[in-house]
Protein backbone atom coordinates (compact mmCIF):
# COMPACT_ATOMS: atom_id res chain seq x y z
CA UNK A 1 0.00 0.00 0.00
CA UNK A 2 1.15 3.35 -0.86
CA UNK A 3 2.23 5.53 1.99
CA UNK A 4 1.45 9.47 2.46
CA UNK A 5 4.19 11.33 3.25
CA UNK A 6 5.23 14.94 2.75
CA UNK A 7 6.65 15.63 0.19
CA UNK A 8 9.98 16.57 1.55
CA UNK A 9 9.71 13.59 3.35
CA UNK A 10 9.12 11.20 0.35
CA UNK A 11 12.04 12.77 -1.60
CA UNK A 12 14.18 12.12 1.75
CA UNK A 13 13.57 8.61 1.82
CA UNK A 14 13.21 7.45 -2.00
CA UNK A 15 15.98 9.71 -3.97
CA UNK A 16 19.16 8.63 -3.01
CA UNK A 17 22.67 10.27 -4.59
CA UNK A 18 23.41 8.61 -7.38
CA UNK A 19 19.99 6.99 -8.23
CA UNK A 20 18.18 6.69 -11.42
CA UNK A 21 14.97 8.78 -11.51
CA UNK A 22 12.59 9.39 -14.10
CA UNK A 23 10.28 12.33 -13.37
CA UNK A 24 7.65 11.97 -16.13
CA UNK A 25 4.62 13.98 -17.55
CA UNK A 26 4.94 14.19 -21.31
CA UNK A 27 4.38 18.51 -21.15
CA UNK A 28 1.44 17.75 -18.67
CA UNK A 29 1.23 17.13 -15.07
CA UNK A 30 5.09 17.51 -14.78
CA UNK A 31 5.97 17.05 -11.27
CA UNK A 32 7.62 20.82 -10.54
CA UNK A 33 6.98 20.48 -6.56
CA UNK A 34 8.90 17.12 -6.21
CA UNK A 35 11.75 18.44 -8.75
CA UNK A 36 12.42 21.93 -6.47
CA UNK A 37 12.27 19.60 -3.16
CA UNK A 38 15.13 17.36 -4.82
CA UNK A 39 16.86 20.75 -5.46
CA UNK A 40 16.43 21.65 -2.12
CA UNK A 41 17.81 18.57 -0.55
CA UNK A 42 20.97 18.89 -2.50
CA UNK A 43 20.76 15.62 -4.20
CA UNK A 44 23.51 15.08 -6.39
CA UNK A 45 24.75 12.62 -9.26
CA UNK A 46 21.58 12.07 -10.55
CA UNK A 47 20.95 9.74 -13.61
CA UNK A 48 17.83 11.71 -14.92
CA UNK A 49 15.37 10.27 -17.41
CA UNK A 50 12.63 12.21 -18.94
CA UNK A 51 11.47 12.19 -22.77
CA UNK A 52 11.36 16.36 -22.87
CA UNK A 53 13.45 17.67 -20.13
CA UNK A 54 11.35 20.51 -20.07
CA UNK A 55 12.26 23.33 -17.61
CA UNK A 56 12.09 20.98 -14.87
CA UNK A 57 15.39 18.87 -15.87
CA UNK A 58 16.52 22.58 -16.66
CA UNK A 59 16.27 23.91 -13.28
CA UNK A 60 17.50 20.68 -11.42
CA UNK A 61 20.49 20.12 -14.27
CA UNK A 62 21.64 24.16 -13.08
CA UNK A 63 21.29 23.53 -9.62
CA UNK A 64 23.87 20.20 -9.79
CA UNK A 65 21.55 17.69 -9.36
CA UNK A 66 22.42 16.00 -12.07
CA UNK A 67 24.89 13.51 -13.69
CA UNK A 68 23.60 12.12 -16.64
CA UNK A 69 20.31 13.05 -18.74
CA UNK A 70 18.54 10.33 -21.17
CA UNK A 71 16.19 12.07 -23.13
CA UNK A 72 14.59 12.54 -26.24
CA UNK A 73 13.39 15.92 -27.34
CA UNK A 74 15.80 18.36 -25.06
CA UNK A 75 14.12 22.30 -25.63
CA UNK A 76 11.57 24.79 -24.07
CA UNK A 77 8.51 23.96 -26.10
CA UNK A 78 7.72 26.83 -28.32
CA UNK A 79 10.19 28.99 -26.95
CA UNK A 80 13.75 27.87 -27.51
CA UNK A 81 17.20 26.07 -26.13
CA UNK A 82 17.15 24.36 -22.68
CA UNK A 83 19.99 26.78 -21.36
CA UNK A 84 20.78 25.28 -18.22
CA UNK A 85 21.35 22.00 -20.02
CA UNK A 86 23.50 23.92 -23.07
CA UNK A 87 25.54 25.25 -20.16
CA UNK A 88 26.50 21.98 -18.34
CA UNK A 89 26.86 19.86 -21.36
CA UNK A 90 28.71 22.60 -23.13
CA UNK A 91 30.80 24.55 -20.82
CA UNK A 92 30.01 22.11 -17.65
CA UNK A 93 28.84 24.77 -15.76
CA UNK A 94 27.97 23.80 -12.42
CA UNK A 95 29.78 20.32 -13.73
CA UNK A 96 30.05 18.59 -16.56
CA UNK A 97 26.84 16.45 -17.47
CA UNK A 98 27.16 13.35 -19.95
CA UNK A 99 23.90 13.40 -22.16
CA UNK A 100 21.94 10.23 -24.07
CA UNK A 101 19.79 11.14 -26.63
CA UNK A 102 17.20 9.03 -28.43
CA UNK A 103 13.79 9.43 -30.31
CA UNK A 104 10.57 9.30 -28.19
CA UNK A 105 9.56 6.20 -29.70
CA UNK A 106 12.44 4.74 -28.63
CA UNK A 107 11.97 6.15 -24.79
CA UNK A 108 8.19 5.27 -24.75
CA UNK A 109 8.94 1.59 -25.86
CA UNK A 110 11.59 2.16 -23.28
CA UNK A 111 9.23 2.96 -20.27
CA UNK A 112 6.44 0.23 -21.53
CA UNK A 113 9.21 -2.50 -21.41
CA UNK A 114 10.78 -1.70 -18.01
CA UNK A 115 6.89 -1.88 -17.10
CA UNK A 116 6.14 -5.35 -18.47
CA UNK A 117 9.46 -6.07 -17.02
CA UNK A 118 11.37 -6.88 -19.96
CA UNK A 119 15.23 -6.14 -20.38
CA UNK A 120 14.60 -4.69 -24.11
CA UNK A 121 12.31 -2.97 -26.54
CA UNK A 122 11.96 -3.56 -29.84
CA UNK A 123 10.29 -1.70 -32.46
CA UNK A 124 10.40 -0.61 -36.05
CA UNK A 125 13.11 2.35 -35.28
CA UNK A 126 16.28 4.74 -36.40
CA UNK A 127 16.17 3.32 -39.85
CA UNK A 128 18.77 5.89 -41.67
CA UNK A 129 19.04 8.06 -38.36
CA UNK A 130 22.61 8.38 -37.15
CA UNK A 131 21.52 8.33 -33.71
CA UNK A 132 22.82 5.07 -33.04
CA UNK A 133 26.35 6.36 -33.91
CA UNK A 134 26.20 8.71 -31.19
CA UNK A 135 24.36 6.29 -28.71
CA UNK A 136 26.07 2.53 -28.22
CA UNK A 137 22.75 1.84 -26.05
CA UNK A 138 20.82 1.48 -29.58
CA UNK A 139 20.98 -1.92 -31.76
CA UNK A 140 19.72 -3.32 -34.03
CA UNK A 141 18.62 -7.32 -33.78
CA UNK A 142 17.12 -9.35 -36.23
CA UNK A 143 13.43 -10.59 -36.27
CA UNK A 144 13.51 -14.22 -35.71
CA UNK A 145 10.24 -14.98 -37.46
CA UNK A 146 10.49 -12.58 -40.60
CA UNK A 147 14.40 -11.38 -40.61
CA UNK A 148 13.37 -8.53 -40.28
CA UNK A 149 16.00 -6.00 -38.93
CA UNK A 150 14.43 -3.49 -36.00
CA UNK A 151 16.12 -1.49 -33.57
CA UNK A 152 16.29 -2.62 -29.79
CA UNK A 153 16.78 -0.10 -26.88
CA UNK A 154 17.75 -1.19 -22.66
CA UNK A 155 14.24 -1.16 -20.69
CA UNK A 156 14.03 1.83 -18.55
CA UNK A 157 14.36 0.55 -14.78
CA UNK A 158 14.79 3.42 -12.78
CA UNK A 159 15.22 3.84 -9.23
CA UNK A 160 12.54 5.92 -8.54
CA UNK A 161 10.04 7.30 -10.02
CA UNK A 162 8.31 10.61 -9.98
CA UNK A 163 4.75 11.66 -11.20
CA UNK A 164 1.88 14.64 -10.54
CA UNK A 165 -1.46 13.26 -10.15
CA UNK A 166 -4.77 14.83 -10.26
CA UNK A 167 -5.98 12.72 -6.95
CA UNK A 168 -5.69 10.20 -4.88
CA UNK A 169 -8.26 8.57 -2.74
CA UNK A 170 -7.80 7.79 0.82
CA UNK A 171 -6.35 4.26 0.18
CA UNK A 172 -4.09 5.83 -2.13
CA UNK A 173 -5.75 4.85 -5.89
CA UNK A 174 -4.57 7.31 -8.09
CA UNK A 175 -6.13 8.72 -11.20
CA UNK A 176 -4.67 10.30 -13.64
CA UNK A 177 -6.38 12.58 -16.50
CA UNK A 178 -5.59 13.72 -19.62
CA UNK A 179 -2.67 13.40 -21.59
CA UNK A 180 -1.06 10.37 -19.65
CA UNK A 181 2.38 10.32 -21.72
CA UNK A 182 4.05 7.66 -19.94
CA UNK A 183 3.27 8.15 -16.24
CA UNK A 184 1.93 5.06 -15.80
CA UNK A 185 4.67 3.35 -17.53
CA UNK A 186 7.21 5.09 -15.50
CA UNK A 187 5.82 4.27 -11.92
CA UNK A 188 5.44 0.71 -13.30
CA UNK A 189 9.17 0.39 -14.56
CA UNK A 190 10.75 1.65 -11.17
CA UNK A 191 11.47 -0.27 -8.23
CA UNK A 192 10.15 2.84 -6.20
CA UNK A 193 7.60 5.38 -7.10
CA UNK A 194 6.46 8.77 -5.39
CA UNK A 195 3.33 10.72 -6.79
CA UNK A 196 2.44 13.91 -5.68
CA UNK A 197 -1.68 14.82 -6.29
CA UNK A 198 -3.62 18.03 -6.02
CA UNK A 199 -5.61 16.51 -3.62
CA UNK A 200 -7.38 13.55 -2.03
CA UNK A 201 -11.09 12.55 -2.31
CA UNK A 202 -13.16 10.09 -0.95
CA UNK A 203 -14.39 8.56 -4.36
CA UNK A 204 -11.63 8.91 -7.57
CA UNK A 205 -15.24 8.92 -9.44
CA UNK A 206 -13.30 6.49 -12.25
CA UNK A 207 -14.77 5.78 -15.29
CA UNK A 208 -13.88 2.02 -15.83
CA UNK A 209 -11.18 2.49 -18.06
CA UNK A 210 -9.71 5.57 -16.73
CA UNK A 211 -6.19 5.89 -15.69
CA UNK A 212 -5.77 4.20 -12.58
CA UNK A 213 -2.97 3.21 -10.46
CA UNK A 214 -3.57 1.09 -7.73
CA UNK A 215 -2.39 1.93 -3.95
CA UNK A 216 0.09 -1.08 -3.95
CA UNK A 217 1.63 -0.04 -7.22
CA UNK A 218 2.54 3.20 -5.40
CA UNK A 219 5.64 3.72 -2.62
CA UNK A 220 4.89 6.88 -1.71
CA UNK A 221 1.82 9.73 -2.30
CA UNK A 222 2.64 13.28 -1.05
CA UNK A 223 -0.27 15.99 -1.72
CA UNK A 224 1.60 19.23 -4.17
CA UNK A 225 -1.15 21.78 -4.09
CA UNK A 226 -0.20 23.01 -8.00
CA UNK A 227 2.52 20.83 -8.06
CA UNK A 228 2.63 20.74 -11.61
CA UNK A 229 2.84 25.00 -12.24
CA UNK A 230 3.95 26.26 -14.95
CA UNK A 231 2.93 22.54 -16.55
CA UNK A 232 -0.37 21.95 -16.04
CA UNK A 233 -2.77 19.83 -14.47
CA UNK A 234 -6.44 18.91 -16.48
CA UNK A 235 -9.50 19.71 -14.85
CA UNK A 236 -7.34 22.19 -12.04
CA UNK A 237 -5.14 24.97 -13.71
CA UNK A 238 -3.69 26.08 -16.95
CA UNK A 239 -0.08 25.82 -18.35
CA UNK A 240 1.66 28.92 -17.53
CA UNK A 241 3.02 29.80 -21.06
CA UNK A 242 4.00 32.93 -20.02
CA UNK A 243 6.30 31.09 -17.44
CA UNK A 244 7.57 29.19 -20.08
CA UNK A 245 8.58 31.87 -22.38
CA UNK A 246 9.97 33.93 -18.99
CA UNK A 247 12.17 30.96 -18.08
CA UNK A 248 14.22 32.10 -21.41
CA UNK A 249 15.76 34.91 -20.13
CA UNK A 250 15.95 33.61 -16.68
CA UNK A 251 18.22 30.46 -17.75
CA UNK A 252 20.05 32.48 -20.23
CA UNK A 253 22.69 33.90 -17.17
CA UNK A 254 24.24 31.92 -14.38
CA UNK A 255 23.51 34.97 -11.83
CA UNK A 256 19.68 35.34 -12.60
CA UNK A 257 19.54 31.64 -12.84
CA UNK A 258 20.91 30.93 -9.01
CA UNK A 259 19.27 34.42 -7.75
CA UNK A 260 15.85 32.93 -8.97
CA UNK A 261 17.01 29.50 -7.27
CA UNK A 262 17.38 31.14 -4.26
CA UNK A 263 13.82 33.57 -4.50
CA UNK A 264 11.73 30.85 -5.83
CA UNK A 265 13.64 27.16 -4.55
CA UNK A 266 15.75 27.20 -1.82
CA UNK A 267 13.78 29.89 0.67
CA UNK A 268 10.31 28.77 -0.46
CA UNK A 269 8.69 25.71 1.16
CA UNK A 270 6.16 24.70 -1.48
CA UNK A 271 6.07 25.36 -5.55
CA UNK A 272 6.19 28.94 -6.47
CA UNK A 273 7.86 27.57 -9.51
CA UNK A 274 5.34 28.71 -11.66
CA UNK A 275 4.04 32.17 -10.62
CA UNK A 276 1.39 32.39 -13.41
CA UNK B 1 -7.03 42.38 -58.08
CA UNK B 2 -3.98 40.72 -55.95
CA UNK B 3 -4.34 40.23 -52.43
CA UNK B 4 -1.02 41.48 -49.98
CA UNK B 5 0.08 39.19 -47.88
CA UNK B 6 3.54 38.00 -46.23
CA UNK B 7 5.93 35.43 -47.76
CA UNK B 8 5.19 33.64 -44.64
CA UNK B 9 1.19 33.27 -45.13
CA UNK B 10 2.32 32.11 -48.67
CA UNK B 11 3.87 29.22 -47.30
CA UNK B 12 1.90 28.27 -44.44
CA UNK B 13 -1.41 28.16 -47.04
CA UNK B 14 0.47 26.32 -49.92
CA UNK B 15 1.64 23.88 -47.15
CA UNK B 16 -2.18 23.98 -45.49
CA UNK B 17 -3.10 23.08 -49.50
CA UNK B 18 -0.87 20.11 -49.61
CA UNK B 19 -3.11 18.48 -46.98
CA UNK B 20 -6.36 16.83 -48.67
CA UNK B 21 -9.47 16.22 -46.60
CA UNK B 22 -10.00 12.93 -45.28
CA UNK B 23 -5.76 12.54 -44.85
CA UNK B 24 -4.63 11.42 -41.65
CA UNK B 25 -1.81 13.75 -40.18
CA UNK B 26 0.76 12.94 -37.64
CA UNK B 27 1.37 16.48 -36.47
CA UNK B 28 4.63 18.44 -35.57
CA UNK B 29 4.92 21.40 -33.59
CA UNK B 30 5.61 24.98 -35.04
CA UNK B 31 4.47 25.68 -38.66
CA UNK B 32 3.24 22.02 -39.34
CA UNK B 33 0.74 22.48 -36.85
CA UNK B 34 0.07 26.08 -38.45
CA UNK B 35 -0.30 24.56 -41.68
CA UNK B 36 -2.43 21.44 -40.56
CA UNK B 37 -4.98 23.48 -38.72
CA UNK B 38 -5.42 26.14 -41.01
CA UNK B 39 -6.11 23.00 -43.42
CA UNK B 40 -8.93 22.09 -40.73
CA UNK B 41 -10.05 24.94 -40.81
CA UNK B 42 -11.02 25.57 -44.87
CA UNK B 43 -10.62 23.44 -47.27
CA UNK B 44 -10.07 20.07 -45.29
CA UNK B 45 -12.56 19.52 -42.60
CA UNK B 46 -12.61 15.89 -42.25
CA UNK B 47 -8.70 15.85 -42.01
CA UNK B 48 -7.82 13.50 -38.60
CA UNK B 49 -4.85 15.55 -36.69
CA UNK B 50 -2.81 13.57 -34.48
CA UNK B 51 0.07 15.18 -31.85
CA UNK B 52 2.75 12.77 -30.36
CA UNK B 53 1.18 14.17 -27.41
CA UNK B 54 -1.20 11.48 -27.34
CA UNK B 55 -4.05 13.13 -28.63
CA UNK B 56 -6.26 11.37 -31.55
CA UNK B 57 -7.99 13.23 -34.18
CA UNK B 58 -7.84 16.89 -32.43
CA UNK B 59 -9.36 19.75 -33.32
CA UNK B 60 -7.87 22.96 -31.55
CA UNK B 61 -9.43 26.40 -31.51
CA UNK B 62 -5.95 27.78 -30.92
CA UNK B 63 -2.23 27.02 -31.87
CA UNK B 64 -0.26 24.96 -29.43
CA UNK B 65 2.69 26.34 -27.78
CA UNK B 66 3.70 23.01 -26.81
CA UNK B 67 3.27 19.20 -28.26
CA UNK B 68 0.85 18.42 -25.17
CA UNK B 69 -1.15 22.05 -24.84
CA UNK B 70 -4.33 20.92 -23.14
CA UNK B 71 -6.61 22.55 -25.44
CA UNK B 72 -5.44 19.52 -28.08
CA UNK B 73 -6.81 17.05 -25.60
CA UNK B 74 -10.18 18.79 -25.06
CA UNK B 75 -10.63 19.19 -28.21
CA UNK B 76 -9.59 15.36 -29.19
CA UNK B 77 -11.94 12.32 -29.95
CA UNK B 78 -10.15 10.61 -27.27
CA UNK B 79 -6.31 10.77 -25.76
CA UNK B 80 -4.06 7.30 -25.73
CA UNK B 81 -0.74 6.67 -23.51
CA UNK B 82 2.37 7.88 -25.57
CA UNK B 83 3.75 4.45 -25.84
CA UNK B 84 -0.04 3.28 -27.46
CA UNK B 85 0.33 6.34 -30.12
CA UNK B 86 3.92 5.18 -31.07
CA UNK B 87 3.28 1.39 -31.10
CA UNK B 88 -0.34 1.08 -32.10
CA UNK B 89 -1.09 4.54 -34.25
CA UNK B 90 2.35 5.29 -36.16
CA UNK B 91 4.06 2.18 -36.57
CA UNK B 92 1.06 -0.15 -36.64
CA UNK B 93 0.81 1.70 -39.83
CA UNK B 94 -2.27 3.99 -39.21
CA UNK B 95 -0.79 6.96 -40.47
CA UNK B 96 -1.10 8.82 -44.13
CA UNK B 97 1.09 11.78 -43.50
CA UNK B 98 3.64 13.42 -41.01
CA UNK B 99 3.68 16.53 -41.14
CA UNK B 100 7.51 17.90 -40.36
CA UNK B 101 9.37 21.10 -39.49
CA UNK B 102 13.10 20.98 -39.09
CA UNK B 103 16.37 22.96 -38.55
CA UNK B 104 18.17 21.66 -41.64
CA UNK B 105 17.54 19.66 -44.57
CA UNK B 106 20.10 18.44 -47.45
CA UNK B 107 19.20 17.83 -51.38
CA UNK B 108 18.38 14.00 -50.51
CA UNK B 109 15.43 15.96 -47.64
CA UNK B 110 17.52 14.27 -44.66
CA UNK B 111 16.64 16.25 -41.39
CA UNK B 112 18.54 17.45 -38.66
CA UNK B 113 17.49 18.70 -35.68
CA UNK B 114 20.32 17.47 -33.19
CA UNK B 115 23.29 20.00 -33.41
CA UNK B 116 25.29 21.62 -36.37
CA UNK B 117 28.87 21.36 -35.97
CA UNK B 118 30.51 18.01 -34.34
CA UNK B 119 28.37 15.96 -32.40
CA UNK B 120 31.52 16.05 -29.44
CA UNK B 121 32.06 19.86 -29.93
CA UNK B 122 28.76 21.56 -31.50
CA UNK B 123 28.88 24.79 -32.90
CA UNK B 124 24.99 24.65 -31.89
CA UNK B 125 23.04 22.49 -30.30
CA UNK B 126 19.54 21.46 -30.47
CA UNK B 127 16.76 19.75 -29.23
CA UNK B 128 17.13 16.14 -30.62
CA UNK B 129 14.66 13.75 -32.46
CA UNK B 130 12.11 13.89 -30.43
CA UNK B 131 9.03 12.01 -32.64
CA UNK B 132 10.69 12.73 -36.40
CA UNK B 133 12.72 9.79 -36.45
CA UNK B 134 10.00 7.18 -36.18
CA UNK B 135 7.58 9.69 -37.96
CA UNK B 136 9.47 9.89 -41.26
CA UNK B 137 9.80 6.03 -41.78
CA UNK B 138 6.48 5.01 -39.93
CA UNK B 139 4.09 7.15 -41.94
CA UNK B 140 3.05 6.31 -45.23
CA UNK B 141 4.56 10.01 -46.74
CA UNK B 142 5.85 12.78 -45.62
CA UNK B 143 5.69 16.84 -45.92
CA UNK B 144 7.94 19.16 -44.79
CA UNK B 145 7.73 22.92 -44.02
CA UNK B 146 10.46 25.39 -43.30
CA UNK B 147 12.06 29.16 -44.19
CA UNK B 148 14.31 28.74 -46.94
CA UNK B 149 17.67 29.96 -46.35
CA UNK B 150 20.96 28.74 -47.19
CA UNK B 151 21.56 28.06 -43.41
CA UNK B 152 18.33 25.34 -43.33
CA UNK B 153 18.98 24.35 -46.57
CA UNK B 154 22.65 22.56 -47.19
CA UNK B 155 24.31 19.98 -49.31
CA UNK B 156 24.57 17.73 -46.60
CA UNK B 157 23.43 18.00 -43.53
CA UNK B 158 25.95 17.90 -40.49
CA UNK B 159 23.35 14.74 -38.76
CA UNK B 160 20.95 13.00 -40.42
CA UNK B 161 18.64 13.04 -36.99
CA UNK B 162 15.84 11.73 -39.46
CA UNK B 163 16.00 9.78 -42.85
CA UNK B 164 15.19 11.79 -46.08
CA UNK B 165 16.44 9.35 -48.70
CA UNK B 166 20.20 9.37 -47.13
CA UNK B 167 23.43 10.44 -47.53
CA UNK B 168 23.31 8.57 -51.38
CA UNK B 169 19.54 9.20 -52.09
CA UNK B 170 19.21 5.09 -51.49
CA UNK B 171 18.27 5.37 -47.45
CA UNK B 172 14.84 3.64 -48.14
CA UNK B 173 15.65 0.86 -51.13
CA UNK B 174 15.04 -2.36 -49.86
CA UNK B 175 13.70 -1.60 -46.59
CA UNK B 176 10.57 -3.62 -45.64
CA UNK B 177 7.87 -1.67 -43.93
CA UNK B 178 9.00 1.62 -44.57
CA UNK B 179 7.13 4.64 -45.47
CA UNK B 180 7.61 6.52 -49.55
CA UNK B 181 9.13 9.07 -47.16
CA UNK B 182 9.60 13.05 -47.71
CA UNK B 183 7.46 13.85 -50.87
CA UNK B 184 7.18 17.49 -50.63
CA UNK B 185 9.02 20.28 -49.04
CA UNK B 186 6.89 23.87 -49.10
CA UNK B 187 8.89 26.87 -48.33
CA UNK B 188 8.36 30.19 -48.26
CA UNK B 189 9.70 30.88 -51.61
CA UNK B 190 8.93 27.41 -53.33
CA UNK B 191 7.96 23.72 -53.26
CA UNK B 192 10.13 20.91 -54.11
CA UNK B 193 9.69 17.12 -54.58
CA UNK B 194 12.72 14.74 -54.74
CA UNK B 195 13.37 13.25 -58.10
CA UNK B 196 11.52 10.19 -58.90
CA UNK B 197 15.33 8.37 -60.03
CA UNK B 198 18.22 10.36 -57.78
CA UNK B 199 15.36 11.52 -55.40
CA UNK B 200 17.24 14.75 -55.15
CA UNK B 201 14.98 17.49 -54.44
CA UNK B 202 14.17 19.40 -57.48
CA UNK B 203 12.10 22.72 -57.49
CA UNK B 204 8.43 22.16 -58.95
CA UNK B 205 6.63 25.27 -57.73
CA UNK B 206 7.67 28.98 -57.25
CA UNK B 207 5.92 31.18 -55.18
CA UNK B 208 4.37 34.59 -57.04
CA UNK B 209 6.86 37.10 -57.60
CA UNK B 210 9.66 34.61 -56.67
CA UNK B 211 12.44 34.20 -59.04
CA UNK B 212 14.70 31.14 -59.70
CA UNK B 213 17.83 33.23 -58.46
CA UNK B 214 15.89 33.93 -55.51
CA UNK B 215 16.15 30.47 -54.63
CA UNK B 216 19.35 29.63 -55.66
CA UNK B 217 20.73 32.36 -53.65
CA UNK B 218 18.95 30.71 -50.69
CA UNK B 219 20.05 26.98 -51.28
CA UNK B 220 23.11 25.95 -50.49
CA UNK B 221 23.71 23.29 -53.17
CA UNK B 222 23.62 23.39 -56.74
CA UNK B 223 19.47 23.38 -56.92
CA UNK B 224 17.78 21.99 -60.11
CA UNK B 225 14.37 23.26 -61.59
CA UNK B 226 11.68 20.98 -62.74
CA UNK B 227 11.19 20.74 -66.95
CA UNK B 228 7.68 22.51 -66.60
CA UNK B 229 8.23 24.46 -63.41
CA UNK B 230 4.74 25.77 -62.10
CA UNK B 231 3.87 28.85 -60.14
CA UNK B 232 2.13 28.31 -57.07
CA UNK B 233 -1.57 29.55 -56.51
CA UNK B 234 -1.82 32.63 -54.60
CA UNK B 235 -3.90 32.46 -51.27
CA UNK B 236 -7.75 32.87 -51.14
CA UNK B 237 -9.08 35.73 -49.31
CA UNK B 238 -10.86 33.39 -47.39
CA UNK B 239 -7.66 30.99 -46.27
CA UNK B 240 -5.64 34.48 -45.49
CA UNK B 241 -8.51 35.56 -43.05
CA UNK B 242 -8.83 32.56 -41.42
CA UNK B 243 -4.78 32.39 -41.17
CA UNK B 244 -4.61 35.80 -39.30
CA UNK B 245 -7.96 34.98 -37.23
CA UNK B 246 -6.06 31.40 -36.40
CA UNK B 247 -2.75 33.32 -35.34
CA UNK B 248 -4.61 36.40 -33.73
CA UNK B 249 -6.48 34.27 -31.62
CA UNK B 250 -3.52 32.37 -30.54
CA UNK B 251 -1.33 35.35 -29.31
CA UNK B 252 -3.98 36.38 -27.32
CA UNK B 253 -4.61 33.35 -25.83
CA UNK B 254 -0.67 32.73 -24.97
CA UNK B 255 -0.20 35.95 -24.12
CA UNK B 256 -3.29 35.85 -21.38
CA UNK B 257 -2.02 32.57 -19.70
Amino acid sequence: MAEFLSLHDAVARYVQDGATVAMEGFTHLIPFAAGHEVIRQQKRDLTLIRMTPDIIYDQMIGAGCAKKVIFSWGGNPGVGSLHRLRDAVEKGWPHKVEILEHSHAAMACAFEAGAAGLPLAVFRGYIGSELPSVNDQIKFIECPFTGERLAAVPSVRPDVSIIHAQRADRQGNVLVEGIVGVQKEAVLAAKHSIVTVEEIVDDLNAHPNACVIPSWAISAIAIAEKGALPSYTHGYYGRSNRFYKEWDAIARDRDTFTQWLDDNVFNATDNVGGQA
Amino acid sequence: MSLEYTSSEMMSVTAARALENGMTCFVGIGLPSEAANLARLTHAPDVVLIYESGTLQTKPAILPLSIGDGELCESALTTVAVPEMFRYWLQGGKIGVGFLGTAQIDRFANLNTTLIGDYKAPKVRLPGGGGAPEIATNAGEVFITLKHSKRAFVKDVDFITTLGFGRDGKGRDNVPNIGKGPTRVITDLCVMKPDPETKELVVVSLHPGVSREDVIEATGWEVRFAEQLESTPEPSANELEILRELKARTERVHAGA
